[in-house]
């Protein structure tokens, strides 16, 4: 299996660090014929705008766009959240993402960088509480009925929002496990996201 | 929820969110709202570009709050900031402001001729300028979480940033081939605390992220530096000096993540009109270097 990572901009190099910890054959891609030849895709922290924008300057939006229609197993952190999620709020005017998950993304939700932090989070299927870096991350404000939440923040008595969500090949966190040496979330990825994919399609 | 503001990896982090971008000099929202649209990562906002600066002279001094308010409504991309060197007082307002980061900017006048920021006081981060691994090494001792090379901002003269990266990749590299017995003396002649010069002995790299600065003015002299090791780059007067900054913008964008494929570049370089003009920093006398301040 060969997992591509965009590398258009943002933290490539910490997700193709993750992947290669967790034995798997990792790859930056930024070219049409690289996206054609991975079996699954991450889409880094970044700038989503940036990464949108050169996206379609390059001409790769829209076979990227196909593929993951196609069912190709796709993970995004923070902007690789807001990049696969259908509506996105506080876009910029025009900001094009894209999509698949059935999921309303606020940008910038948590607030400006001195607002970012990081706390230890409840994740589904980890028995072990994980480490979360959120540097002017996005929430998840609303999922569509096939969308399962991994994860959620609880800013105040009665208040959640979630933070990490599946639905079916895609996978997506507001936070950045790729800045910590804890690969548990890449690992998810590969062996559970991948694999189930790939022996059903 | 038990959430920790400010840390090391959350002001770090923040930066290399930034990797393989063009954060972009702006004086207004208009421009900030063209860089943007171009696919800047961040933009500065600063009251006078550094060209304008080196040709008006006088004292240069963080901009005005109602201006960086302006550009933080007007864009979603980070906005940034300048402080003088050593201004603390600058720097609080603008952490007030809630500017995403603080660059302590030798562009500016420095405030303080021997002291720099206490950084790690601050919940914003800071990046700073360096011409080597020496000073790099003591901005993030002072808890810089970014470092940029110097260059010679306001020339559109890229030699300087040229010099000034190769010098601290250079002084990386000799670190890394050193026996560990010798790396006390290193430390004691780059006057950079042991712990660090150890730890990039060790790693081969800076601790944090290294963009470039000073004197970038076209897609190719942003490609070149990407070749030179710097993760991603300042564009300061070098866009809105020239004729056509909207598409100068896109084009160094474009320029900086394909920076090893040169057909994309020479596309990305075609029909830009003037570049800014640009003064030979040899042409410079040397009190009037920007990048001999900090230290």
């Amino acid at each position: 299996m060969k997992v591509g990572v965009l590398a258009l901009q943002g933290d490539v190099r910490e997700h193709l660090f993750a992947l290669n910890e967790c034995e798997v054959n990792a790859i930056p891609v930024r070219r049409a014929a690289e996206i054609a030849s991975i079996d699954a895709l991450v889409i880094p922290g970044g700038e989503s705008t940036t990464i949108a924008h050169l996206a379609q300057t390059f001409d790769i939006f829209d076979p990227i766009q196909e593929r993951i229609q196609n069912g190709m197993p796709t993970y995004g952190s923070c902007a690789g959240m807001i990049l696969l999620a259908d509506r996105v709020l506080d876009a910029t005017q025009g900001q094009k993402t894209f999509g698949g998950l059935d999921i309303t993304v606020r940008r910038n939700a948590f607030g400006r960088q001195v607002d970012s932090f990081e706390l230890d989070l409840n994740m589904e299927g980890l028995h072990e509480m994980m480490r979360a870096v959120f540097i002017r991350a996005p929430w998840v404000e609303q999922v569509g009925s096939g969308v399962e939440i991994l994860a959620s923040v609880f800013p105040s008595e009665n208040v959640s929002h979630a933070v990490a969500v599946r639905q079916g090949a895609l996978l997506a966190t507001s936070f950045h496990p790729e800045l910590t040496s804890d690969n548990r979330i890449h690992r998810y990825f590969i062996e559970e996201v991948c694999k189930e994919i790939s022996k059903f399609g | 929820m038990s959430e920790v503001k400010g840390t090391g990896r959350v002001k770090r982090g923040m930066a290399e969110m930034l990797k393989g971008g063009v954060i972009m000099d702006v004086v207004n929202a208009e421009q900030a709202k063209i860089a943007e649209d171009a696919g800047a990562v961040a933009v500065m906002a600063l009251e006078r570009v550094p060209a304008d600066i080196r040709a008006e002279g006088g004292v240069s001094r963080m901009s005005d709050p109602d201006m960086i308010e302006k550009i933080k409504a007007t864009v979603s991309i980070p906005v940034m900031a300048k402080a003088r060197i050593g201004h603390f007082t600058e720097a609080r307002v603008l952490e007030s402001l809630g500017v995403d980061y603080i660059d302590e900017s030798e562009v500016l006048t420095p405030a303080d001729y021997a002291n720099h920021i206490d950084k790690w006081d601050f919940t914003v981060p800071f990046v700073c300028g360096a011409t080597n691994l020496g000073e790099a090494l003591r901005r993030i001792n002072e808890g810089a979480a970014m470092i940029r090379s110097k260059g010679e901002a306001g020339t559109g003269d890229v030699s300087n940033a040229v010099t000034h990266m190769r010098k601290i990749g250079g002084e990386i590299r000799r670190l890394s081939s050193m026996r560990e017995d010798e790396l006390y003396l290193a430390a004691k002649e780059m006057q950079a605390p042991y712990e660090l010069v150890k730890e990039v002995a060790q790693s081969g790299k800076l601790p944090v992220v290294l963009f470039t600065a000073g004197g970038i003015a076209t897609p190719a002299d942003a490609a070149m530096m990407m070749h030179l090791g710097a993760d991603g780059v300042f564009i300061g007067s070098g866009i809105f000096k020239s004729g056509d900054p909207a598409r100068r913008a896109a084009a160094c964008v474009k320029a900086t993540t394909f920076f090893d494929d040169a057909k994309v570049i020479a596309d990305a370089s075609r029909g830009l009109g003037d570049a800014m003009v640009g003064i030979n920093v040899a042409d410079i006398p040397v009190p009037h270097r920007l990048a001999e301040r900090g230290w």
